[in-house]
């Protein structure tokens, strides 16, 4: 099993923490695991994301031109990053925020309403747990129960109270892609 | 798993200064590696050892100079333009025979650059250490565990020498997380070196550290001892890693984040029927010349890939000597070359011939 995903966003919106959370979580499950971050110097509101490489063999390279699963949390990360997902891959959408796709073909397209469903849930900046949680639907390479455990591992001291809101946005996303678990 | 925890490159590096017995650090911030500083900003104070942010990266340097000199275990770090302004005093400690670590955090270049990702230091960390002929021995590492390990290492290799080690890596491998199993933190040895200044303490009679040689003929005996341990260092400190197929068609030259991508390349090469060998150099200065020149004459064709407009290329086409072509996939000012570029490049290497 090999793994590489990209997750993208806007600075502020947590594609790096929800990287994070993963990452923490492959790695108490005894998989090997790289996350490598990149973003723009602005303080809010660059382009921010992350490359992940998940796999039980040797990581390697821990970049990829064509990640297996792309998250993408908004419009431009879209526009940017959609035409880089892997043939047979799958790109998960924030359909909240982006509502243009660019023409891809043999990918996958998920669309998960992140923004909204984390509204929904009391706060908008759980939008990166809801897709979090959406991904690990369609990818179970862990459960979310070892999220949970990651979050709290992960999670800074001042945030500790947003935990519960976190669990509930993983809990929410991963309802909405649940039944695609079959196909992977 | 559980002996492993999730730690950048950044961290790595310097709680392996911390294991390898450092315990005085000087720098200057610069990104991608702030966090080394952050890092032993919190940390050196809690084993006793000294953090100081210096008022410029010309001034850090200096500081290392003369912590250095008393034979303590001393680094600092910093990133491609911070480096640059570190030449002179690097100079002055090859001259003055101390050891030293030195870690560069490529970034894009030349000028102040970008952030991103690169190699293009490679002439100014081999050939380095500023005027003279002094060099720095330079180890690359390719992984957040080996910059902790190497950065925990370099101290020892750097008092064997009585030279600066540099630890050149990227701001790729600085910034990424992954597991690394850390090593106990280290006691620095005692600071007794016969060459080592001690002050009015020191029973033994005056040393004194200088690079000041006016006669010509002390001068070129200094030269001469420098250059006998670096060929020392080429026998007893060259260390290179291999990958891939044992009878290979292709042969791959990478370092540092390069070999990486070229790991995954070389597999799927491998795996479309592409036989290749990675051979990773880890110590740049002394360069694997042999086991590099060994490998050109088994191969048919050899690529070089690296993050600079053809620097690393040099040093192997030095060291293949014409026994089979060279060529050079590259990428810079940041951009980084993908395991799908290598691999393709493979493939069309081994479709011409």
């Amino acid at each position: 099993m090999r793994e590489e995903l990209f997750m993208a966003g806007t600075g502020g919106q947590g594609a790096l923490l929800a990287g994070q959370v993963l990452t923490q979580a492959v790695l108490e499950k005894g998989l090997n695991v790289s996350w490598y971050p990149i973003y723009s110097p602005e303080v809010r509101g660059g382009t921010t994301s992350c490359a992940m490489v998940i796999t039980d063999g040797h990581v390697g390279s821990p970049i990829s031109g064509r990640p297996t699963t792309v998250i993408l949390m908004d419009a431009r990360s879209v526009q940017q990053h959609i035409e880089r997902t892997a043939a047979g891959g799958v790109a998960l959408v924030n359909a909240s925020l982006a509502h243009e796709m660019p023409p891809v073909s043999d990918v996958r397209i998920v669309e998960v309403t992140g923004t909204d469903i984390a509204i929904g849930l009391g706060n908008e900046r759980t939008t990166n747990m809801v897709m979090l949680g959406a991904y690990i639907g369609l990818r179970p390479v862990v459960t979310i129960e070892e999220l949970a455990r990651a979050l709290e591992a992960v999670l800074p001291e001042r945030h500790r109270r947003f935990l519960d809101l976190n669990i509930r946005g993983l809990q929410a996303g991963l309802e909405t892609c649940q039944e695609a678990t079959d196909d992977t | 798993m559980s002996e492993y925890v999730l730690m950048s490159g950044n961290e790595a590096t310097a709680e392996g200064g911390i294991a390898g017995g450092c315990r005085y650090f000087f720098g200057y911030p610069i990104t991608p590696q702030n966090k080394i500083p952050e890092y032993m900003s919190r940390n050196l104070p809690e084993v006793g050892g000294v953090y100081l942010q210096a008022e410029s990266e010309v001034a850090a340097i200096n500081m290392v100079y003369g912590a250095a000199s008393t034979g303590a275990r001393v680094m600092t770090t910093s990133s491609s333009p911070g480096i640059s302004l570190m030449q002179e005093g690097l100079s002055y400690i090859v001259g003055a025979e101390v050891p030293c670590v030195v870690v560069n955090m490529v970034r894009g270049g030349p000028g102040l650059g970008n952030i991103g990702p690169a190699q293009s230091d490679y002439w100014l960390a081999t050939r380095g250490a500023g005027h003279g002929d002094g060099r720095c021995l330079v180890y690359a590492p390719y992984s957040v565990q080996e910059l902790h390990d190497w950065t925990a290492r370099a101290f020892e290799i750097a008092e064997r020498y009585r030279n600066p080690v540099m630890i050149l890596a990227d701001a790729i491998l600085a910034q990424m997380i992954e597991p690394c199993k850390l090593q106990p933190r280290g006691q620095p040895p005692p600071l007794d070196k016969p060459w080592a200044i001690g002050g009015d303490s020191s029973e033994r009679p005056r040393n004194i550290i200088n690079s000041l040689y006016v006669n010509h003929d002390e001068e070129e005996a200094v030269n001469r001892r420098i250059q006998a341990r670096y060929d020392q260092a080429a026998r007893d400190d060259l260390y290179y890693s291999e990958y891939g197929d044992e009878d290979p068609e292709i042969l791959v030259v990478a370092y540092g984040i390069c070999a990486r991508v070229c790991e995954t390349a070389v597999e799927r090469a491998s795996e479309g029927g592409v036989k290749c060998r990675l051979l990773r150099p880890i110590s740049l200065f002394p360069f694997p010349s042999e086991p590099l020149a060994q490998w050109a004459q088994l191969a048919h064709k050899a690529l070089v890939v690296e993050l600079s407009m053809g620097q690393f290329v040099e040093d192997v086409r030095l060291a293949v000597e014409g026994r089979c072509p060279v060529e050079l996939l590259n990428r810079t000012g940041g951009n980084v070359v993908t395991p799908e570029d290598v691999t393709q490049k493979l493939f069309d290497m081994a479709a011409e011939s």
